[in-house]
């Protein structure tokens, strides 16, 4: 038949890092005192599981490692051993090792040997270190060597149907061993007004000639062992007749199982049959072929390309609701009433579309406890984490592009912000310092906020720090912009460097990393108390809610998120600098003022700045006004990766295909903000 | 068509469970753990059942027994997966009433072969 098992590994990798993540989560509670008796079983199973489907689909190398594991928790759940730190350690080690193994095999490899043998040895230590039975399965009949043959005595119990068996079964398995002769013992039969349908009177002597060992004889009476009395012995000619012949009445049959003759109606009476065919009802019936699940899983791969098509629906119905914009609304009343509708639905496919790809920020969060305790335990420490909101959802491309820049400000929490706790008692704060990790929804965008009580930024070193990197020569007016400092390249203000954190690299990043999420973030830190970083998200990528606006004949669309206000300049407002103007007072600053025409060298003449718009955006902590000719609206645009498909264009973050047709480019304003800072500092 | 009932936590186990089944010829549901199939052996009628022991909610001992109380499972066959490692698992199962156990890991032939054979 050959059922090749490959096919299912894929399903298996899934599901074996699910259940990695799973212990992970349960021992670090274990470990903290938080977890219940339910958590353990869960681990367990995550484990056993793993194990099971290891041997399964041929990953041997697995397979032993989980079954150390196993062998551990299934003590510590019989509560015959204690789970402490060494052996939470033991078991997040091997849970490591695990994780390395699938990684390998989902590559077709195996990981080194040298890798595993600690892993196995630590196992093994401590499992001989507590109360561990020798795990040594002794068969439970020694094989003795074969015989002619075996004379079987089966008495089952009378109530072995109701277990699912079937002594008919039985017999005909072990007429596969060789020739049979079976006498079926009725004499317990009684009068059918006393007998009871379900139950067992019968017993069988069968004498098995052949070559077949006893334990292979004995197999077969595996399931009902504890069912019946059975005696096995060499097979003796005379016993055959001897022992039985005054049982009359007998029913003799010779090779009872003859392929396709059912032996049913000569072994026994049929009256007691009845129940054997009750077991097997065959009523008609409607038949659902699978039972709905909870979940499905599919490739991203689909998902993504039914996002691209509602994306498409979207352009297209949106260019749709153009052309009948002009129609009249009376002649033409159920044909716009469609279009309403149709309007309405697209919107709400495209919101049900999107949310198949959301996913609870949790799974990123998920790796957070395991890393702050390693790390605390590294640099002496003493942290105490915290997360709120881990079922806020977010697109799946973010989460994933989400993992290295959160990582990052979690080890710099731990490295850079939370104090030794001696320093901590010193400065009369608790010894554990607490690092919370949150996450919610506000208007439309995810907020994630990183807080620890730590020593908090100092203004003095940050200024002095950058004015020594040439970063800055006036300092800054308020606290807000200092902090943006940190995001410079090559800031460091860890007047130590470890291995943890690094030497400051990253930090800018971090916030690239943010800012190509079409993300933001902000830094609030008061010196002595801690600091507070928040990253501020779209909730998806592939749509973008837009402001549009034209320059001569082109239209480019602005990230609403980036975008503070537009006003028509009043010449009051604008200062010129050598004759030209370049900055304008909006909200009380001057802000720099960024002509798009000339960014986008867009043809045809500028009108005069005062019959312009500017808008004011704001990124990366700087604003400018960028100047429009004219505010078209605010849309939601339908991202296109210009990336993909043609190649990246400084200042513009993708594409959109606007009702019309036309296509529209996504102005990418914190790229544009930091080019008007290239362009002051030459 | 002879119908199965397939019930394991695992997907990967129980996809391939359903999947030899079925080119076997026999016609498969298959459920996530106890409670999923004892609703679903509830509403249908299956010839055999074929339980993970380690399951979440309801393991599969639990669903022997549960099942086994049912009067149109009185006589279905109903076999346990389980691993070598619980084995002493077996003789809570049998109490439990079930008919007979799987041990994993097992070719897929064999568990074919075992199937068969108990539907007789």
């Amino acid at each position: 038949m050959g059922i090749d098992v490959s096919r299912f590994r894929e399903a298996f990798f899934d599901e074996s890092e699910e259940g990695l993540a799973t212990m992970e989560s349960g021992l670090l509670a274990l470990e903290s005192g938080q977890a219940d008796e339910d958590t353990l079983h869960a681990v367990f199973r995550a484990a056993h599981s793993i194990k099971g489907g290891a041997a399964t689909f041929g990953f041997p190398d697995i397979a032993e490692v989980t079954h150390h594991l196993e062998s551990l928790l299934d003590a510590a759940r019989s509560g015959q051993r204690a789970l402490g730190g060494a052996e939470i350690d033991a078991l997040l080690g091997a849970a490591d090792c695990v994780r390395r193994q699938i990684e390998a095999a989902r590559a077709g490899e195996q990981i080194d040997a040298a890798l595993l043998d600690p892993v196995l040895r630590t196992l093994e230590g401590l499992q001989q270190g507590g109360a561990e039975p020798a795990p040594v399965v002794a068969p439970a009949t020694a094989d003795t060597p074969a015989q002619a043959g075996w004379d079987i005595h089966f008495v089952p119990e009378p109530d072995l149907l109701r277990t699912g068996n079937d002594p008919i079964a039985i017999l005909r398995e072990l007429h596969r061993l060789g020739a049979c002769a079976v006498r079926c013992d009725a004499s317990a039969l009684p009068a059918l007004d006393a007998l009871t349908p379900d139950a067992l009177y019968l017993d069988w002597r069968v004498a098995l000639t052949g070559e077949a060992s006893e334990s292979a004889v004995r197999e077969i009476f595996a399931w009902v062992e504890d069912d019946c009395a059975l005696t096995v012995a060499p097979l003796d000619a005379a016993a055959v007749d001897g022992d039985h012949a005054d049982t009359a009445p007998a029913v003799e049959v010779e090779d009872a199982a003859e392929p396709g003759e059912p032996p049913v109606d000569a072994t026994a009476p049929s009256s007691v049959t009845a129940p054997v065919e009750a077991a097997a009802p065959e009523p008609a019936r409607a038949r659902v072929s699978t039972i709905e699940q909870a979940s499905i899983r599919v490739p991203v791969d689909k998902v993504d390309a039914l996002i691209n098509l509602v994306g498409e629906l979207v352009i297209t119905q949106a260019a749709i609701a153009q052309d009948s914009a002009g129609l009249d609304p009376v002649e033409h009343e159920r044909l716009l009433n469609g279009l309403a509708e149709l309007e309405r639905n697209t919107r709400h496919l495209q919101e049900a579309v999107m949310s198949v790809r959301m996913m609870p920020v949790g799974t990123v969060f998920s790796r957070f406890p395991r890393m702050v305790r390693d790390l605390a335990g590294k640099l002496g420490k003493q942290v105490r984490l915290q997360m709120a909101g881990e079922a806020t959802e977010l697109d799946k491309g973010l989460i994933e592009r989400l993992v290295d820049p959160l990582t990052h400000l979690v080890r710099n929490a731990v490295d850079h912000g939370i104090e030794t706790p001696e320093a901590r008692r010193a400065a009369g704060k608790p010894a554990a310092g607490t690092l919370s990790l949150a996450a919610r929804h506000e208007s439309g965008q995810v907020v994630l906020e990183i807080t620890d009580d730590g020593a908090g930024l100092s203004r003095e070193r940050i200024v002095a720090k950058a004015r020594e990197r040439g970063l800055i020569t006036a300092e800054p007016a308020t606290d807000a912009e200092v902090w943006q400092l940190i995001f410079e390249p090559g800031f460091s203000t860890a007047d130590q460097v470890t291995d943890v954190s690094g030497r400051g690299v990253g930090m800018d990043v971090v916030r690239k990393n943010i800012n190509a999420l079409s993300g933001r973030m902000d830094v609030s830190s008061s010196l002595g108390e801690g600091t507070r970083l928040s990253i501020r998200l779209p909730l998806t990528l592939a749509i973008l809610d837009g402001m549009q606006v034209a320059v001569g004949d082109q239209i480019f669309v602005l990230p609403l998120g980036e975008v503070i206000e537009s006003m028509q300049p009043r010449p009051a407002d604008i200062e010129g600098v050598a004759g030209r103007p370049s900055l304008l007072r909006m909200r009380g600053e001057f802000v720099p003022i960024l002509p798009l025409r000339d960014l986008m060298h867009v043809d045809g003449e500028a009108p005069p700045l005062t019959e312009a718009i500017a808008v004011l955006v704001e990124a990366e902590g700087r604003r400018a006004a960028l100047i429009v000719d004219e505010l078209i609206g605010q849309q939601q645009a339908v991202v296109k990766s210009l990336t993909t498909n043609f190649r990246r264009v400084d200042g513009i973050a993708g594409a959109t295909i606007l009702g019309d047709g036309r296509v529209a480019l996504i102005l990418d304003v914190a790229d544009i903000v930091r080019g008007m800072r290239r362009a002051q500092a030459a | 068509m002879t119908h199965i009932l397939t019930v394991d936590d695992s997907v990967s186990m129980r996809q391939m469970v359903a999947y030899t089944l079925r080119d076997a010829g026999f016609d498969v549901s298959e459920a996530g753990d106890g409670t999923e199939a004892l609703a679903a052996a509830e509403q249908q009628s299956f010839d055999l059942v074929l339980a993970d022991v380690n399951m979440p909610n309801m393991d599969g001992i639990a669903l022997i027994k549960a099942l086994r109380g049912l009067s149109s499972y009185q006589y279905t066959p109903l076999l346990m997966l389980t691993t070598e490692s619980s084995m002493e698992r077996k003789s809570e199962g049998k109490a439990a009433g079930a008919t007979g156990w799987i041990v994993k890991p097992f070719e897929p032939e064999n568990l074919v072969a075992t199937v068969r054979r108990v539907l007789g």
